[in-house]
């Protein structure tokens, strides 16, 4: 048969514009309409006839050896079905993302408030709770390792592992060190060509993802000896590659699907009941639901570091930047989790986004016995944007220099060198996001003649009048990396099906992503409509039936499943396309898929798909590998070590209550480049929930750990941001280019949380003229009171 | 114990409830009504928010019994009479209110009962009426618009009636 023209080029150009769904669009949420329909079936609305409900005894000590475990009086509570100790694990007993150091039950010794030791399936959670009480435990209670002086010193205070245990790479109580050395270093000589030189040490406390679904699933035992588990996580595959050797089954009987995820922001990177859920399953025969209450969630997952950092900055006369010397310390808690990988962003990226001749630069991370610390949004970038860019100001006013000048002067751009030795080979318009941050219309000043107390520091409250009410604006830029870097594979997988159902060519994406609230899924789909010229995409549930999707953090999935999507899909158009060349004869080579129908760019349209496919379906599957990265060089930190960098700027304007300390946050204005904005309206959406949480570290979220204890696991001790808390939030989308990502995009996420918090800061600052060294910044630190 | 009461306009029955369960409790494992959020359950978050005889309450803090023979409609209730999805439900779909979801069947709740009371309510009117339901993902300024978006299509829709 010969190659039939069935429209011209004009109408071409109409089935072009006919996908207004694809890439560049803001279709709606395919999760959308059962979400606000309440039929969005979360992880912890998993259920299952004859199913348990699982429960854990947690340790309310931070540091004790575990004499005895009495579970008799547990077990002979009616309802109860099993009570499990480190006793009843049929594997390996330890687990963790990088080095596997922590007991999926604590054996003999527990390291953290929080840590369990025993489980307990019952059939009502009540019954769980009343079994889990009712089992003995006996404790020699041991002084905690909680500052870095006790964790420096393990000789005097102790290991939090003993050495014999030790399983990093790190020595005494330190879990990961990485040094920079960059140019000539920091010496006396390059001291001394500085005509200025700021200090300053800054503290970051605690901060917790505290994503709204709490941690929860559901273990179904199958009769192949295996386990199914609906569960809310980040990271399927690498899930599953923890939990198979505990539960002594190999990884193809452990079977994981995404049940529907209330949020995660790093918090769910490492397992919380994964493990626990199964072994309960397992032991019963019968399907275990878990199902985390607030104040356990605080416990069961991991926190953002608290960090303490020592700055210091020289500059010429007319601000040029001479040198930069730092040192981060981060307390990693008990156990490993992310920390290694934490320090390696916070060295590497503990700069900012400036061109600094000579530097020098040391974060370490340490064990000690305070809650384990890990992955959070910004990721060992957002410690050190606090430190680097109090110094920014610190360093203009010592110069009676403009603070933004000062930074644009010594912004980065494409071309320049990280300290780490690796060329920016992208766009990195830092000095254009503070510009464009500065020049934005600012928000009228408070009128105390039509004052709406709602609009002012207190707010609902009542406390003012409006009286002893300062304002101050402030600046920021931030950089945070996108994707795992030194030499992380973390590649990604998708699967792209084609074929004709009802008479309408059908595509369905596959991938292990773990949709988490970002929009991933509908991104799938707008790419899937672009490269195959498709209206109708269904997703496929995310499984472990697929290959790896790797995380849902890092700033990573559109860049990298997005990319997967991208090239299965590419194949499958090719596949498309090869099969009407076998049948026709077709010789052109512009040929492409538009508007349901195969195309010729000269010719215009060849072939309905539906036509072309009959009642074949074509099915492809590719994997996505990002360029390659290598380990930073453990003493002089150089190496290509990070995929992409994303840039983020903030305006902030704040009212100060300076009498009572009360602070409200009135405009945080944000610009970033996002490379490409796949979908324009979660890409603000990531912007704003980003800033928010930044906000929220910056003036009132911290969990307070005392002596090892946590003192505020609730939501009504700890704070985030309410509707009151958090002011209008407009947004600058930039869009250039990256040659070397998918589209062009840049991953969008982390760095506004890496960078609005020190514009809030700074604000504070210029309404009070306080140093305010440490956050979040608290009324007392307002008011002199401490 | 057994408590019966109407959910969404339909009589309700759990049987051997534990005295010490919450109204969202049964709503969610007993009556087959997960649609309200689990959050905290201690009344910080709004997630769990319904209507009780027409008023919003947290159902985490409501305990069973104190429904038996009472009226309470969730987020499974918000449709309108054919099932379709109901106006303020439409608004946070298009507006890009909903990330994660977990918090949006509480703040429909919420919302559905703010423009009750006042079609047209001011920014000041929203962040109160709103400032009980915590969301984590969006920074509350797509919900902003959704709430802004449902209220001029309320007036619009009450203007052409």
């Amino acid at each position: 048969m010969s190659t039939r023209t069935i429209q011209g080029q004009k109408n071409l150009q109409d089935i072009r514009q006919a996908s207004k769904d694809g890439i560049g669009g803001s279709p709606l949420r395919p999760d959308g309409t059962l979400k606000v329909r309440g039929e969005f079936a979360y992880s912890s609305d998993m259920w299952h006839e004859d199913m348990l409900w699982g429960m854990a005894l947690r340790s309310p000590h931070p540091r004790a050896d575990i004499l005895s475990v009495d579970i008799s009086e547990a077990l002979k509570v009616p309802g109860v079905y099993a009570v499990l100790t480190h006793n009843d694990i049929p594997g390996s007993k330890y687990y963790g993302l990088e080095i596997q150091d922590q007991p999926a039950l604590a054996i003999d010794k527990v390291r953290y408030h929080g840590e369990a030791i025993a489980l307990v399936a019952a059939d009502h959670p009540e019954t769980a709770r009343r079994a889990v009480k009712k089992i003995k435990v006996e404790y020699e209670v041991l002084a905690p390792i909680v500052t870095e002086e006790q964790c420096l010193n393990p000789e005097v205070y102790g290991y939090v592992h003993e050495p014999h245990e030790y399983k990093s790479h790190g020595s005494g109580n330190i879990v990961h060190s990485q040094k920079l050395v960059s140019g000539g270093g920091v010496t006396d000589e390059i001291r001394a060509l500085a005509d200025v030189i700021v200090k300053g040490d800054y503290e970051v406390g605690m901060q917790d993802q505290a994503f709204l679904g709490p941690e929860s699933g559901l273990a179904v035992p199958a009769e192949d000896g295996g386990i199914d588990l609906y569960v809310a996580t980040q990271w399927l595959h690498v899930d599953r590659q923890q939990m198979a050797p505990v539960l002594a089954l190999p990884e193809e009987k452990v079977r994981l699907t995404l049940a529907g995820v209330g949020g995660a922001f790093g918090g769910r990177e490492d397992l919380s009941m994964q493990i626990h859920a199964c072994l309960l399953a397992q032991h019963t025969g019968k399907p275990v639901k878990i199902v985390y209450s607030r104040d356990e969630s605080f416990f069961g997952h991991v926190h953002r570091h608290p960090a303490k950092m020592t700055y210091e900055h020289g500059a010429t006369r007319d601000g040029k930047l001479v040198f930069a010397d730092a040192r981060i310390v981060l307390d990693g808690g008990a156990y490993a989790s992310a920390s290694p990988a934490v320090v390696g962003n916070a060295a590497s990226l503990g700069h900012g986004p400036y061109v600094i001749p000579n530097v020098r630069m040391e974060a370490i991370a340490l064990y000690s016995n305070n809650p384990s610390c890990g992955a959070m949004r910004g990721f060992g970038a957002v410690q050190a944007a606090f430190a680097y860019e109090s110094q920014m100001d610190k360093l203009a006013a010592e110069l009676g220099m403009d603070p933004v000048e000062l930074r644009q002067l010594n912004a980065m751009a494409e071309g320049d060198y990280m300290p780490t030795g690796q060329q920016i080979d992208s766009p990195a318009p830092v000095a254009e996001l503070l510009q464009r941050v500065k020049d934005m219309p600012l928000p009228p000043p408070l009128d105390l003649d039509n004052l709406d107390i709602r609009q002012i520091p207190g707010a609902l409250s009542n406390t003012s009048h409006g009286e002893g009410i300062v304002r101050g604006i402030g600046y920021s830029v931030g950089i945070k990396n996108v994707g795992f870097s030194e030499g992380f594979d973390d590649y990604s997988t998708a699967r792209v099906r084609i074929e004709v159902i009802g008479g309408e060519p059908v595509a369905m994406v596959h991938t292990a992503m773990a949709e988490v609230g970002q929009g991933g899924v509908t991104v799938h789909a707008q790419i899937v409509r672009t490269e195959l010229g498709v209206e109708q995409v269904t997703i496929h549930p995310a499984n472990t039936e697929v290959g790896s999707a790797g995380s849902t953090s890092a700033s990573r999935q559109t860049y990298m499943t997005g990319g997967a999507v991208k090239l299965a899909a590419e194949a499958v158009k090719q596949a498309v396309i090869d099969k009407g060349r076998r049948r026709y004869g077709w010789t052109q080579n512009d040929l492409t898929l538009a508007g349901g129908k195969v195309v010729s760019e000269s010719q215009g349209s060849l072939i309905s798909i539906v036509d072309l496919l009959g009642d074949e379906a074509i099915d492809l599957t590719r994997e996505h590998h990002h360029r390659p990265t290598v380990p930073f060089d453990k003493e002089t930190g150089q190496g290509f070590g990070h995929v992409q960098y994303t840039f983020c700027a903030n305006r902030a304007v704040v009212d100060v209550d300076v009498e009572l300390g009360l602070v409200k946050v009135v405009e945080l204005t944000a610009a970033q480049d996002v490379g490409k904005a796949l979908n324009p309206l979660s890409v603000v959406g990531q912007i704003q929930g980003g800033c928010t949480q930044a906000l929220g570290l910056a003036v009132m979220e911290e969990i307070i750990v005392k002596d090892g204890k946590v003192r505020n696991a609730s939501f009504t001790d700890y704070l985030i941001p309410t509707i009151l808390d958090t002011p209008p939030i407009p947004v600058d989308v930039l869009e250039l280019p990256d040659p070397h990502a998918p589209y062009g995009l840049r991953g969008v996420g982390e760095a506004p949380t890496v960078s609005a918090t020190p514009s809030i800061v700074a604000a504070i600052r210029a309404a009070t003229g306080l140093a305010l060294n440490r956050i979040p910044v608290r009324p007392e630190h307002l008011t002199g009171t401490l | 114990m057994r408590v019966t009461f109407t959910a969404n306009g339909k009589p309700v029955e759990a049987d051997d409830v534990w005295e010490g369960e919450s109204l969202l409790y049964v709503l969610r494992e007993r009556v087959g009504l997960p649609g309200s959020k689990n959050a905290c359950e201690q009344g910080e978050c709004g997630s769990c928010t319904v209507y009780l005889d027409g008023t919003p309450v947290c159902s985490c803090l409501v305990a069973a019994g104190q429904v038996q023979g009472r009226e309470v409609r969730t987020v499974e209730g918000l449709t309108d009479e054919n099932g379709e999805l109901g106006l303020v439900q439409q608004a946070f779909i298009d507006a890009g209110a909903v990330q994660c979801g977990f918090c949006t069947p509480g703040l429909l709740v919420q919302t559905d009962a703010l423009l009750e009371q006042d079609a047209q309510p001011s920014d000041s009117d929203i962040r109160e009426a709103l400032s009980g339901n915590l969301c984590r993902c969006t920074g509350y300024e797509k919900i902003m618009d959704a709430v802004r978006l449902a209220s001029a299509r309320k007036c619009a829709k009450e203007t052409s009636a």
